[in-house]
C-alpha cells in the first residue's frame, strides 16, 4: 500500500522481531506490516540482527545422541506432498476485496461484515478480539465526523487505520497509518467526513478518559 | 589483506550455508542437514537457555527447531534472509510457543513472484549484507552489544530490562538507538 505516512518505530519493530511484544500489540504490528512494504523491509533488517546474534552466540553442547535422534525424527516424517499455494492463487478467481489483511482476518474469522460489533454509544462501535491478557486489542468503528472521547494513556496505545481516516491534535491518519501514543499523549481522535473510520487499537493499560461519563462507563465497556 | 577481504566479499561464508540449505531443500540431503545441525543446534540451545529455558527443555526444543528447519526447507528464500536469520525466526517462534504459550500473529505472506528461483545477484547481495551486519555487531561497544542481545535473547520487554538492570528506561532506549544507528552506519559503508 502506498501513501502511508505514519510507521512503526524501531522499538516496536525490535520487540516484535525479538518476540517480546504482548499478543495484542503483535497483531497490530503484523497487520501494519501486511499493508506496508517499508516496515516489512525494516522488520527483515531487525530479524537479521537476531540472526547475527545467533551466529555469534557461545555454543551450548547438546547430548551426544541429539543429532541421531533428530535424524531419526526427520526420517520418520511423512513424505512431503506438493507445496501448497495460497488459496487466492489456486482457485483462479480474483480474491474478494477485503479490508482486513490476513493476520487480522484470522482473529475476526472473516472480514468487516463478519465483525461482532457492540455499540459503545454515540454511534461508535467496538469489537474486542481474543488475545492474551497482558494487553488488549479492539476494532473500532467510528462514524464519519464522530469523535472518540478526549483521553490520555496510562500505557502505550497503538492505533492502526484500516478504512477511512481520523485526525487528532497531532496529524491526519489514513489507511495503513499507525499512531503510537505513550503516557504523555492526550488526544481526541475525530473521524473524517465521508467514510466511517475503522481502526485496530491495542493498549497495555486502560485509557484515561477526562470527562465524567466515560470514566463511569469505562469499567462497563472494558475500554 | 585487501585481496583476502575481496575474496570473502565475493563468496561470503553465509553463501556456504545457503548451499547447505539448498541441498536440504532440493535433495533432502541428510549429510548437509547434519552439518547444519552441528553448527546451529548448539547456538539455538544457548539462545533458549538465555531466554530462561532449563537445559532439558532447551535441548528438546533445539532438536524440535532443527526438525522444523528440515520440514520448512521449501520456504527458505536466500534473497530474503541468511540461513542464521531464518533459523533465528523459527527458534524465536518456538520460544514464544514454549515460554509464553501465546500466538504470534505473522504478517501476510507476499504473493509469490512469477520466478520460483530468486536472482543470484539478489541472493549474493543479501548474504553479503548479512555478513557485514554480523561484523558490525561484533564491533559494537560492549554495553550496547550486551543490551541488544538481552532484547533479543532475554524474553524481556525494555521496561523489564530496566527493572532487572536498574538502568533508567531512557538510558536503555538511547543505548539501543545508538546501537541501531551504528549498525545502519556500518551497512552503508
Ligand atoms: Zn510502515
Ligand atoms: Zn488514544
Amino acid at each position: 500500500m502506498t501513501g502511508i505516512k505514519h510507521h512503526l518505530n524501531d522499538a516496536l519493530l525490535m520487540a516484535y522481531s525479538a518476540g517480546t511484544l504482548p499478543e495484542a500489540f503483535s497483531l497490530v504490528v503484523a497487520t501494519h506490516i501486511s499493508m506496508c512494504d517499508d516496515c516489512r523491509a525494516a522488520l527483515a533488517a531487525h530479524d537479521a540482527v537476531g540472526g547475527a546474534l545467533l551466529e555469534d552466540t557461545a555454543e551450548v553442547e547438546l547430548a551426544p545422541e541429539a543429532l541421531d535422534k533428530c535424524l531419526a525424527a526427520i526420517q520418520a516424517l511423512p513424505p512431503k506432498g506438493p507445496i501448497k499455494l495460497p488459496k487466492s492463487m489456486t482457485n483462479g478467481s480474483a480474491p474478494r476485496s477485503s479490508v482486513f489483511p490476513s493476520p487480522l482476518a484470522e482473529y475476526v474469522k472473516g472480514d468487516v461484515e463478519d465483525v461482532n460489533w457492540r455499540s459503545v454509544g454515540l454511534g461508535v462501535r467496538q469489537a474486542i478480539l481474543p488475545t492474551s491478557k497482558e494487553a488488549s486489542v479492539r476494532l473500532l468503528y467510528i462514524p464519519a465526523g464522530a469523535e472518540v472521547p478526549d483521553h490520555g494513556h496510562h500505557g502505550t496505545e497503538l492505533t492502526l487505520v484500516l478504512q477511512g481516516a481520523f485526525r487528532d491534535e497531532f496529524d491526519r491518519f489514513g489507511p495503513g497509518d499507525i499512531e503510537v501514543a505513550d503516557p504523555n499523549v492526550e488526544h481526541t481522535p475525530v473521524a473524517e467526513a465521508g467514510e466511517a473510520c475503522i481502526c485496530l487499537a491495542a493498549t497495555d493499560a486502560p485509557l484515561k478518559f477526562r470527562s465524567i461519563l466515560p470514566k463511569i462507563a469505562q469499567p462497563f465497556l472494558r475500554i | 589483506m585487501a585481496l583476502a577481504h575481496k575474496t570473502t566479499m565475493e563468496r561470503p561464508l553465509d553463501m556456504e550455508w545457503v548451499s547447505v540449505m539448498l541441498a536440504i531443500r532440493d535433495r533432502q540431503d541428510t549429510a548437509a542437514f547434519a552439518r547444519l545441525f552441528r553448527h546451529f543446534a548448539p547456538r539455538i540451545k544457548a539462545f533458549l537457555i538465555k531466554s530462561g529455558a532449563s537445559d532439558t527443555l532447551a535441548e528438546d526444543c533445539a532438536q524440535d527447531v532443527m526438525t522444523t528447519v528440515w520440514q520448512k526447507a521449501h520456504m527458505f528464500d536466500p534473497s530474503r534472509a541468511s540461513v542464521a536469520t531464518w533459523i533465528f525466526t523459527i527458534a524465536r517462534n518456538r520460544r514464544i510457543d514454549m515460554l509464553r504459550k501465546e500466538r504470534r500473529p505473522e504478517p501476510e505472506e507476499l504473493p509469490w513472484g512469477p520466478e520460483p528461483e530468486p536472482d543470484q545477484a539478489d541472493v549474493l547481495m543479501l548474504q553479503q549484507e548479512s555478513e557485514k551486519l554480523q561484523a558490525a555487531l561484533i564491533q559494537l561497544p560492549e554495553k550496547q552489544r550486551i543490551l541488544v542481545e538481552r532484547c533479543y535473547f532475554g524474553d524481556m520487554s525494555h521496561s523489564e530490562i530496566a527493572t532487572q538492570t536498574g538502568l533508567p528506561l531512557g538510558t536503555i532506549k538511547s543505548r539501543l538507538r545508538l546501537a541501531l544507528d551504528k549498525l545502519r552506519h556500518e551497512l552503508k559503508q
